[in-house]
């Protein structure tokens, strides 16, 4: 029998609709995406059962570092155009006697990360250029007795953002006195239902354990 | 679109090409590939979850203390080190001097979640249950009306423990975490946290070997 012969011919496969199909994918992701600032303390979140995500928006989230420093960060908002930043520091600097320039407010605005400055020094540290100078001013916000500046910063956003919801962020090795006097805090302000945020470690407990 | 075609020119001097050239594109769909997955894995696995406390109203200091039932009532209290002490009922006032020991146990899956799976038995078990027929179909609900559901159980059940969780200034956030994370995960219905006292901290403290610094008995 004779032999059939194909023609020899390099199998080229079409890519162009996978091409296209991936730049698709690929910009909506890149888009949806959001950068994540860098935080001024590395903080290592305790594990949980808990499913539930972490809002969107509305939240005002109380950073908890292991050197007992604490650190407040809260969004403008479930709409930027509400720019509830700018109006929380206005009303803080009012309370504290310190005129804040719109330029001042914008940067704070525009300031994405956690935040530990003592609003004495807030202006100080708005008028920073270099981000890497920026850690020196993070030594927590005040939660004395004397001097509660963290209690002035969660009335002052509970009012101007009342959906606000609170979470707190700790990590594993804060100590508790100062979990307890936080808590004490948003007792005292009225905030009685918060979150806390926690990495998700799945845990089942089996019946057979119960029934014996 | 990633083909280029070629138009010819008029004239027909020139010996028309027969095949638009090809570009290779495994390159950048290789790239593409990479790019995709590395930001669908960080948008998916960024979001951390939340576990939500409510407190209760801060207790004005006219109002008498609520009381509980000390037959039903377990004390955790969290220590240094990563250990928990627990012990039952209440330390009444006449055995502040000779106070009552404590049971040291740890975190882990047979320390204190057996604790409280022994004393929370009935009800982890009809959550369990309640759970496992949703998970097989027999009962169909929504994931709202699962957790109501199961919200509801704990409501009416009278069997269980009520944990009193007591943390000790060693411990950590970590440790608070942790406890309240086996509450929901043993199903206890009645948990709460609340300021440790001082005898507690004296049992603490005599059952880790810390030099004791909790404040003496108030004067009568």
């Amino acid at each position: 029998m004779p032999k059939i012969k194909l023609p020899t011919k390099s199998p080229h496969i079409d890519m162009t609709p996978m091409v296209d199909l991936f730049s698709v994918v690929l910009t909506f992701l890149m888009l949806t995406a959001t950068m994540r600032p860098t935080e001024p303390a590395p903080i290592d979140t305790p594990a949980s059962i808990s499913e539930k995500k972490t809002p969107d928006a509305n939240i005002m989230t109380l950073v908890l570092s292991k050197d007992d420093r604490v650190f407040l960060n809260f969004d403008n908002g479930p709409d930027t155009i509400l720019r509830f930043r700018n109006k929380v520091l206005a009303l803080m600097g009012s309370r504290y006697n310190i005129e804040f320039t719109p330029a001042e407010l914008t940067k704070f605005e525009k300031y994405s990360a956690s935040l530990g400055v003592p609003i004495l020094k807030m202006k100080e540290f708005l008028a920073i250029k270099d981000p890497k100078q920026m850690a020196a001013f993070q030594s927590g916000i005040p939660i004395d007795s004397t001097d509660n500046q963290l209690a002035m910063w969660i009335l002052f956003t509970r009012q101007v953002n009342p959906n606000v919801q609170a979470c707190i962020k700790g990590d594993t090795k804060t100590g508790y006195p100062i979990v307890k006097k936080v808590f004490k805090i948003l007792q005292d302000y009225k905030v009685k239902q918060f979150n806390l945020i926690t990495s998700l470690e799945a845990t089942k407990i089996n019946i057979a354990e119960i029934q014996k | 679109m990633a083909e280029i075609i070629q138009e010819e020119k008029g004239g027909g001097k020139k010996k028309a090409k027969k095949h638009a050239p090809h570009i290779d594109m495994t390159p950048m769909v290789d790239l593409m590939c990479l790019l995709i997955t590395f930001f669908m894995l960080t948008s998916a696995l960024s979001k951390p979850k939340i576990m939500q406390i409510i407190l209760p109203d801060a207790q004005k200091s006219n109002e008498p203390a609520p009381r509980f039932l000390t037959s039903r009532t377990l004390n955790v209290v969290l220590g240094p080190d990563n250990k928990i002490y627990t012990y039952a009922g209440s330390v009444k006032p006449e055995e502040y001097n000779n106070l009552p020991p404590l049971t040291e146990t740890n975190y882990s899956a047979t320390g204190i979640r057996q604790t409280l799976l022994d004393k929370n038995r009935t009800l982890a078990k009809k959550i369990a249950d309640f759970k496992e027929q949703v998970l097989t179909g027999k009962i169909v609900l929504s994931p709202d009306s699962v957790l109501s559901s199961i919200a509801k159980l704990k409501k009416v059940d009278d069997t269980g423990p009520l944990v009193l969780i007591k943390a000790y200034k060693g411990s950590n956030y970590g440790n608070m975490v942790d406890i309240l994370d086996e509450m929901n995960i043993c199903g206890i219905a009645l948990y709460m946290l609340v300021d440790i006292t001082w005898y507690e901290e004296k049992m603490v403290e005599t059952a880790a070997g810390i030099t004791s610094t909790a404040k003496a008995a108030p004067a009568k």
